[in-house]
């Protein structure tokens, strides 16, 4: 039988080699999910593995996806580290696109160019602003800050439909509940002709190699991560917590609103009810898959893409239903959890055991 | 000869970076009290953890009552009759003691029934246990003896105990003791692991000698001296302190009428503490636990911030509101009692724990220096002698002394004006322990005040020129070490005495009942 055992030292490898087990786990139960959907299990793996990253334009596309979710899951890593669970990038996204599209809306076709840094620093302070709700009620009255950032995504949702449906519809708009489409220079500038891909990916490796230089070698971001990691040692070392949770709620926030100034006046170009696609939820997974670390959360964000792009290929030209992007999405979450106890464990083969001598049972209890 | 209660033969263990047995055998008769002696790391506790049945041993076996049984988690060993009493303690700190008793228990009796067990068992060994406190409200002592009862509940055959008197006053030490003989003459064997040399020649019948997880000898510790028990752990002795005539500077830190209120519904409240750190002296703070010294910890490193203005000074400067990095700043290093998880981060290397109170590896805007922070580790590593695999090695993967070694050595290093040093050598080995009491010492006759706490009266009396005792949150008046008797150091430890601030011991039942158990 196999046997569980616990491992001397926590395995490094095994830390590395636990995504991919995971990712070939997903593969193995998604070949399972065609084949009893009656599809074509190779056509299937085709539309999430290789027609997602078969050309340029296919890579540009999964560029345009993994770039909010690059941002988000890189604050969402400084937060989990630091032991605080922001549930609630998603509500942080919608009010970066919020405060990005309010500045777009005033700009004319004469505006300047540098428009788009007013808006991006806008969407910056909405996704803030935002988490900062989640900072002060966990900070003065020590709410869970899990459930307060979740429900905020709601709040959040709400408040975009609001506006919208409301003081922010197009007159010209046929009633439809979108805002008037951004003028042209407020368009995130795109790196090549023909190509959705902009400048967001140059912005999310700068903020890979922020990310990686906060945590690794500033004293600031050691700090945060001493809170979750220890805190009677963070408190020894009279790290402050307050300060920690601060820090990773703003970070995160701004992050996520800067996914969501990047979405609004790039790819969408106009505000509408349907701005928010879950990236706040995926980069959760985003994040875990890639081991909480700036570099690996990169590589979890390509597959994620993929992910996004294969199964909207899958509901095009195999009639499967969208809604299998999210159990992928969701099978490798659940693979990862699973094999990250062979991180701590190892497996091993036990011979079934002669049974013990038969243990007598202790004597008479007084 | 009759039947040995327990026989081990020829138990070897491999883990992958040692081998923590080898061919170990032992027998323990009925009713015997059997000393397991031996450095940290020289495989005891696996040894322990083996006839426990929580590590399965590679080759070897075990006898019960001269029966071959296969151990194989602790449940079976419980069944086997069975019980130990851990060095760290396996307890739920949300759950009262009795609930922690319960969940453990697979009888089927209600709580009632375990707490009015409980009570009788405590009360049959001159145990002090409150069943219906909650666990995180107990001290470290209290903690113990909340296991000592839930092992004996179970009536065993065999009991093991793991360092069990390193939280304990010397009275408490011989009311353990006076439980440990009576459960004995019943015909309970008794595994009693320890380093304390004094004790094993005290209570044990026989003595088996670990070193580097090999047997070096099976004595009589009843005729054998300190010194040749401890040539077989160590294969040398103990190298002896030096203490040499203080020179007192001036006042280094100050506690002026310090009262803080509990934090917590069972903290100890503090209550006038007032006491005078002189540069150049070392102070010993002696008293059970649970009597005020987590609080006055709390608030002499500044975790603690709610001491009034005034009630703390450092060379005269008011700290009573500083945080720790700014009375680190001042020169005032400490050393927390728990090691992994408030004296070091565990999952973080030696390297990045250096700037948990240093901070020498940072440059501008808080850029940490890597290489510096391995350079200050490997520096500490090397001076203080610590076994470690290298600045890169993870604060946990260091045993209890090493890391305890590189604590020490990272505060002591930081040159303080004073030292303030929480149980300097809770369960470190004999080598470690020496090294680190020497270390404090040459502080000391740097021109540092030092100020230790600790549950061991042994080392305050080798360690310090002045001891007070706190007790209840009081602190009594300080006597020279060379006056200090250790009847009169128990008695103050009780709450006998007069602090001159209208303290009545006969108004302190509380402290009486702690003291006693």
């Amino acid at each position: 039988m196999l046997k569980l055992e616990s491992r001397a030292a926590p395995s490094g490898a095994m830390a590395l080699a636990s995504p991919l087990i995971a990712l070939a786990v997903t593969v193995v139960i998604g070949v399972l999910l065609f084949v009893l959907l009656g599809k074509d299990p190779l056509l299937g793996l085709r539309m999430f593995f290789v027609e997602p990253v078969k050309s340029g334009y296919a890579w540009s596309e999964i560029a345009v996806k993994a770039v909010p979710l690059v941002l988000i899951a890189l604050g969402l890593s400084l937060c989990f580290r630091a032991n605080v669970w922001n549930i609630g990038a998603e509500g942080q996204y919608i009010l970066g696109a919020i405060f990005a599209g309010g500045i777009a809306m005033q700009a004319t076709p004469d505006s300047p160019r540098a428009i788009v840094i007013v808006i991006l620093v806008a969407g910056i302070v909405g996704g803030m602003g935002w988490a900062a709700i989640t900072a002060l009620l966990r900070d003065r009255f020590n709410a869970n800050e899990i459930l307060v950032s979740l429900m905020l995504v709601y709040v959040a949702e709400m408040v975009l439909s609001y506006l919208v449906y409301g003081p922010w519809r197009d007159p010209q708009g046929f009633n439809f509940p979108q805002t008037v489409t951004f003028a042209k220079p407020t368009q995130v500038p795109r790196l090549f002709a023909g190509l959705r891909v902009n400048i967001g990916v140059i912005v999310a490796l700068v903020a890979v190699v922020g990310m990686t230089i906060f945590l690794f070698r500033l004293f600031r971001g050691m700090q945060a991560q001493v809170g979750g990691l220890a805190p009677m040692a963070a408190r020894y070392g009279g790290f402050s917590s307050r300060s920690s949770l601060w820090t990773a709620l703003l970070t995160s926030g701004g992050l996520a609103g800067l996914a969501g100034a990047l979405e609004a006046t790039g790819p969408l170009g106009q505000l509408t009810p349907y701005v928010p696609v879950g990236y706040g939820f995926a980069a959760i997974i985003v994040a875990f898959v890639g081991r909480l670390n700036p570099l690996g959360i990169v590589f979890s964000a390509v597959l994620m893409s993929m992910f996004y792009i294969g199964g909207e290929l899958a509901q095009s030209r195999m009639q499967l239903p969208k809604s299998i992007t999210g159990v992928f999405q969701g099978l490798l979450l659940f693979s990862l959890l699973a094999s990250d106890t062979l991180i701590l464990y190892r497996l091993r083969w036990v011979a079934a055991r002669r049974s013990p001598v038969k243990t007598t049972p202790a004597r008479a209890a007084t | 000869m009759t039947t040995p209660r327990l026989e081990l033969i020829g138990i070897s263990k491999q883990y992958p970076a040692v081998k923590a047995n080898d061919n170990v055998s032992l027998k323990v008769a009925p009713g015997e009290i059997h000393a397991l002696l031996g450095e940290n790391g020289a495989g005891k506790s696996t040894l322990m953890k083996i006839v426990f049945g929580a590590v399965q041993p590679d080759e070897g076996e075990i006898r019960i009552d001269g029966k071959t049984v296969q151990i194989r988690n602790p449940h079976e060993a419980r069944a086997l009759g069975i019980a130990m009493v851990f060095q760290h303690f396996s307890l739920f700190d949300t759950l009262t003691a009795a609930e922690n008793v319960w969940l453990g228990l697979d009888t089927g009796e209600s709580l009632a029934e375990v707490t009015e067990r409980i009570r009788k068992k405590a009360a049959v060994y001159g145990l002090d246990v409150d069943p219906t406190r909650p666990v995180h409200s107990l001290s470290v002592g209290e903690r113990q003896r909340v296991e000592i009862v839930r092992a004996l509940l179970s009536d065993p055959k065999v009991l093991i105990l793991d360092e069990p008197t390193s939280v304990l006053t010397p009275q408490a030490v011989q009311r353990l003791f006076n439980t440990l003989r009576q459960l004995s003459q019943e015909g309970c064997s008794i595994l009693y692991i320890s380093h304390k040399l004094d004790e094993i020649r005290e209570l044990c019948h026989h003595c088996t000698v670990l070193r580097g997880g090999r047997v070096t000898g099976e004595v009589d510790p009843r005729s054998e001296s300190n010194a040749s028990l401890s040539r077989l752990m160590i294969g040398s002795e103990p190298p002896q302190l030096v203490h040499r005539e203080a020179k007192l500077g001036g006042v280094a830190l100050e506690l002026k009428d310090l009262s803080l209120p509990p934090d917590s519904a069972y903290g100890v409240a503090l209550k006038h503490v007032s006491l005078q750190l002189r540069a150049g002296e070392v102070l010993g703070i002696a008293g059970v636990s649970g009597n005020g010294q987590q609080e006055l910890l709390a608030a002499l490193s500044g975790e603690d911030l709610r001491a009034s203005a005034g009630s703390i000074r450092l060379f005269g400067t008011d700290i009573a509101r500083a945080g720790p990095t700014k009375r680190r700043a001042l020169g005032l290093n400490f050393v927390p009692e728990e090691r992994l998880g408030r004296g070091a981060v565990p999952m973080q290397s030696l390297a990045a724990n250096t700037l948990l109170t240093r901070r020498e590896p940072l440059r501008a805007l808080g850029w940490i220096d890597v290489k510096a922070t391995h350079a200050l580790a490997t520096k500490l590593i090397e001076r203080f002698n610590v076994k470690a695999g290298g600045s890169g090695a993870a604060a946990k993967s260091l045993s209890g002394g090493n890391l305890q070694k590189f604590i020490v050595g990272r505060e002591i290093d930081a040159a303080p004006k004073v030292l303030i040093v929480a149980q300097p050598t809770w369960g470190v080995d004999v080598g470690a322990a020496a090294q680190i009491r020497g270390e404090l010492l040459a502080l000391r006759d740097a021109g540092c005040a030092v100020l230790v706490i600790s549950e061991e009266l042994e080392e305050l009396f080798e360690l310090s020129d002045r001891m007070v005792v706190i007790a209840g949150g009081r602190l009594s008046p300080s006597v020279p070490a060379r006056e200090a008797t250790i009847e009169r150091i128990g008695q103050w430890m009780a709450g006998l005495f007069d602090d001159g601030a209208g303290g009545n011991a006969a108004a302190q039942p509380k402290e009486t009942a702690h003291a006693q158990a």
